[in-house]
C-alpha cells in the first residue's frame, strides 16, 4: 500500500512537469531570442546527455569509444537513426569480446 | 498527408527509440527487482512515469523508505528539463491540437521523443504523436516487465553493449543538423564541454540538474552568437 502512494506521488509530479508547460503555454513566442533558445535548447539537451555518459554506458571505457566513434562515423554520412544505434551497441559488442 | 500516415510515421519513428528504451528499461527491471519491488510494481512505475533518470532515482528513494516530500522534490529537479521541452514543443504544434489531444501527449515527452519530435520539419500533428508514444511506451513497458521478470538469463555482454544504444541514437540526431547549421554546431560543442566539466570538477550536481544548467547555458550562447532569423507571419 505504501509503495503504491510512493509511485502515485512519483508519476503525479512527473506528469504535472510535462502537462502544465504544454497544454496552458499557447501564444506563439515573439521574441527572436527566445525562438532561438528553444531551438537550441534540444541538440544542447542531447548533447550534454550524451557527454561524458556514453563513456560510461556498455560498464568499459574501451567498447564505449568503439560504440561513439562508429555512432559518429555514421551520423556523419547520415545514416537513419535505428542503423546508427544499432551499429554503436554491435560496434560496442564485437570490441568486448577481444578485451 | 493523410492521418493515418502521420500515425504509422510516428510509428516508424519510434522503432529506434523503442529498441533503446527495451534495453534501458530492462536494466530498470532488473534493478527495481533487486530493490525489493515485485514485476507488477516496476511495471507499473515504467508505464506511470516514463522516465529513465527519475524512475531510477524513485526506487532508491521507495527502497531506503525515503519521505513523499522528497519523492516530489527529486522527480521535480530531475525532470524539470521536460517544461523546457514542453515550452519548446508548444511552439511548433499543429492548429489540431486541441486541450485533451495536449492533456494527452504531455505523458509521452520524454528526451528521446523531444529530440525526434523537435527535428521535424513541419508543424506536429497529434496523431505523429500517438504514434511515436505507442512505441516507445510499449519498448519501455516491456523491456521493464522483461528485465524485472528475467533479467539474470541475459549474457552480461549483451546487456552491456546494449547500454549504448540510446546515446548512438542521440548521435544520430545531433550531427547531421550540426554539419548544416554553425549554431547548432555551438550548441552542441559547448554543452558537451560544459557536461564534461560539470562531471569532473562539480560531481556533486545531480546528473539531471547538469543536464539543465549544461544545456541552458550552451542554448543561451547559441542564441546570442547565432541569432535565428525572422519568421515570414
Amino acid at each position: 500500500m505504501k509503495i503504491a502512494v510512493y509511485i502515485a506521488v512519483m508519476a503525479g509530479v512527473t506528469y504535472l512537469i510535462r502537462m502544465l508547460p504544454f497544454t496552458f503555454f499557447r501564444k506563439k513566442i515573439k521574441s527572436r531570442f527566445v525562438r532561438s533558445l528553444l531551438y537550441y535548447i534540444p541538440y544542447a539537451v542531447l548533447a550534454a546527455m550524451t557527454v561524458p555518459a556514453i563513456f560510461d554506458s556498455t560498464g568499459n571505457l574501451y567498447t564505449a569509444i568503439a560504440g561513439s566513434v562508429t555512432a559518429l562515423v555514421l551520423a556523419f554520412f547520415n545514416m537513419p537513426l535505428i542503423v546508427v544505434a544499432l551499429a554503436a551497441s554491435l560496434a560496442a559488442f564485437i570490441t568486448g569480446l577481444f578485451l | 498527408m493523410k492521418k493515418k500516415s502521420h500515425f504509422l510515421r510516428g510509428l516508424v519513428h519510434g522503432i529506434p527509440i523503442a529498441l533503446g528504451y527495451l534495453s534501458v528499461s530492462f536494466g530498470f527491471g532488473i534493478r527495481a527487482v533487486n530493490g525489493g519491488l515485485s514485476v507488477l510494481q516496476a511495471t507499473l512505475i515504467s508505464l506511470l512515469n516514463l522516465t529513465s533518470a527519475g524512475q531510477l532515482a524513485g526506487i532508491d528513494i521507495i527502497a531506503a523508505n525515503g519521505t513523499l516530500i522528497e519523492m516530489a522534490l527529486v522527480q521535480l529537479t530531475i525532470n524539470i528539463r521536460y517544461s523546457l521541452m514542453a515550452l519548446s514543443l508548444s511552439q511548433k504544434l499543429d492548429a489540431s491540437f486541441s486541450a485533451p489531444h495536449r492533456l494527452l501527449v504531455s505523458y509521452g515527452i520524454t528526451d528521446e521523443i523531444f529530440g525526434v519530435a523537435a527535428s521535424q520539419k513541419e508543424p506536429l500533428k497529434p496523431s505523429y504523436f500517438y504514434g511515436l508514444m505507442l512505441m516507445a511506451v510499449s519498448g519501455w513497458v516491456l523491456g521493464t516487465f522483461l528485465g524485472a521478470a528475467a533479467g539474470e538469463l541475459l549474457p552480461a555482454a549483451v546487456t552491456n553493449a546494449l547500454g549504448i544504444l540510446m546515446y548512438g541514437m542521440f548521435i544520430a540526431i545531433i550531427i547531421p543538423p550540426a554539419r548544416k547549421e554553425r549554431g547548432i554546431l555551438v550548441a552542441v560543442l559547448i554543452a558537451a564541454s560544459l557536461s564534461i566539466l560539470c562531471a569532473k570538477l562539480l560531481p556533486m550536481i545531480s546528473g539531471g540538474f547538469a543536464v539543465i544548467i549544461c544545456a541552458v547555458l550552451a542554448a543561451v550562447a547559441a542564441a546570442l552568437i547565432f541569432p535565428r532569423p525572422e519568421e515570414e507571419a
